[in-house]
């Protein structure tokens, strides 16, 4: 949820250096807006739309949904790995997904973490808008260099032996990591598998939940 | 670019802080801005590779200092500017002063906002067979260019396996500085972490970049 301009006031008290420069851009962003919008070039209320729907519709509950579904579905799983972005297109029901998806897949042998250390690239249809960690520079300059420090950091040990892949998101492909299904949960449903997919797990920075966390 | 935007590999920047339940947006005008570059960029007046080499010339410590919105933000009103859309007098008065060159695609209403759902695709018609196949070993070339490239530092001038062929791209070499499209292939290229960081390395870590063709040479 963004916040509201009564919060800004609240933060000021907390943070007055930096509500004073957030205040200045907090300015300039209102003033850009007012420029363009004058210039006819956006509809304030169209940008109300892609702010909510980011906020509301896009987020890592969709590629939950398509993790889950590869876990119950092996055909599914061979197209998903296959062509990630025509696999999930085919289903219809979930949201679209642009090109050019690659969903890679976690084993006993080999766990694999996604990074983009140029700047930020995401499957953002998968998961949403990346979280700060994910731009900003401890994550973008050690991933590549000492992924099991990162994923310390994350509290996440792999066991002993496991080869880490790294895929540096470097070109307009993206990749959705496609963790390991939980022992325990034969017979679950897909919605409810859904439930145990993180979002940081299909980055691989994380796993996913233990099924014995869930309320059953 | 050589900026600091190339991070792969660099040291001291501390640990990697998640943070519990993190909004979309911490403040407001972080939708606005995200917003507004997404509707510009889906109207044609700026596009995915010269927004990045705006946001990478930025200079090393606003780069730095500044969060990932306001990295955004200078980007944009600074590619508005000198591509004549908002003048600086404009950006002075916080108010349109004169009339401006059209979007592309004219003005971005709320009928345009689900093209932005979506992302758009990259992919063009091959401009003649791939170089390379999976199995071929490769280098990254040792290039420096003072324009826009996503070759990485860290792999220049390294050995590495193609993995895949992802199909033929706009290269954002040229499209980052408006010299068009030139669709060049991309492939998956792998590197043992060893070749990368020298023999203390992790011997059972491997990282792939996505590379461009003229981004590689055959071994």
């Amino acid at each position: 949820m963004a916040h509201d301009h009564d919060h800004d006031h609240d933060h000021h008290h907390a943070h007055d250096h930096d509500h004073s420069e957030l205040s200045e851009t907090q300015l300039r962003v209102r003033a850009l807006e007012t420029i363009l919008t004058e210039k006819g070039y956006v509809d304030p209320k169209a940008l109300d739309a892609i702010v909510e729907m980011y906020e509301t519709k896009i987020g890592p509950r969709n590629g939950a949904a398509v993790v889950a579904k590869a876990w119950t579905d092996p055909a599914f799983k061979q197209a998903l790995l296959a062509d990630a972005t025509k696999a999930i297109n085919a289903l219809g029901h979930f949201a679209r997904t642009g090109d050019h998806l690659i969903a890679v897949e976690n084993t006993p042998q080999r766990h694999n973490m996604v990074v983009c250390t140029l700047c930020s690239c995401y499957p953002w249809e998968m998961l949403g808008l990346p979280p700060v960690w994910y731009k900003a520079a401890p994550y973008r300059s050690r991933a590549v260099k000492d992924p099991r420090g990162v994923l310390a950091d994350f509290g996440v040990a792999l066991a002993k032996g496991t080869e880490i892949r790294v895929w540096d998101s470097t070109a307009e492909t993206r990749f959705l990591v496609l963790p390991m299904r939980p022992a325990g949960t034969d017979g679950w449903s897909e919605d409810k598998l859904a439930e145990l997919v993180t979002r940081d797990s299909m980055i691989g920075t994380g796993l996913p939940k233990n099924p014995t966390d869930m309320k059953s | 670019m050589n900026g600091v935007h190339d991070m792969g590999g660099m040291d001291g920047f501390g640990k990697v802080e998640p943070e519990a339940n993190e909004p979309t947006f911490h403040e407001r005008w972080e939708g606005r801005v995200m917003a507004m570059v997404r509707a510009i960029g889906a109207n044609g007046g700026v596009n995915i590779d010269s927004q990045r080499f705006a946001r990478e010339s930025l200079p090393p410590e606003v780069y730095l200092a500044s969060s990932y919105y306001q990295k955004w933000f200078l980007a944009i009103e600074n590619q508005l500017v000198e591509r004549k859309m908002v003048g600086a007098d404009e950006v002075e008065a916080g108010h349109a002063l004169h009339t401006s060159p059209p979007l592309m695609r004219g003005p971005f209403t709320p009928n345009d906002v689900m093209r932005c759902a979506t992302r758009g695709s990259f992919a063009r018609e091959p401009q003649g067979p791939a170089a390379f196949k999976p199995g071929d070993k490769v280098r990254a070339k040792n290039i420096n260019p003072v324009t826009h490239t996503r070759l990485p530092r860290y792999v220049r001038g390294h050995s590495g396996v193609v993995e895949r062929i992802n199909g033929c791209h706009v290269f954002p070499d040229t499209n980052a500085h408006g010299k068009g499209d030139h669709p060049q292939w991309l492939y998956t290229v792998v590197f043992d972490a060893r070749e990368l960081w020298g023999d203390d390395a992790d011997p059972a870590l491997k990282v792939s970049i996505d590379a461009f063709e003229p981004y590689l040479e055959k071994l």
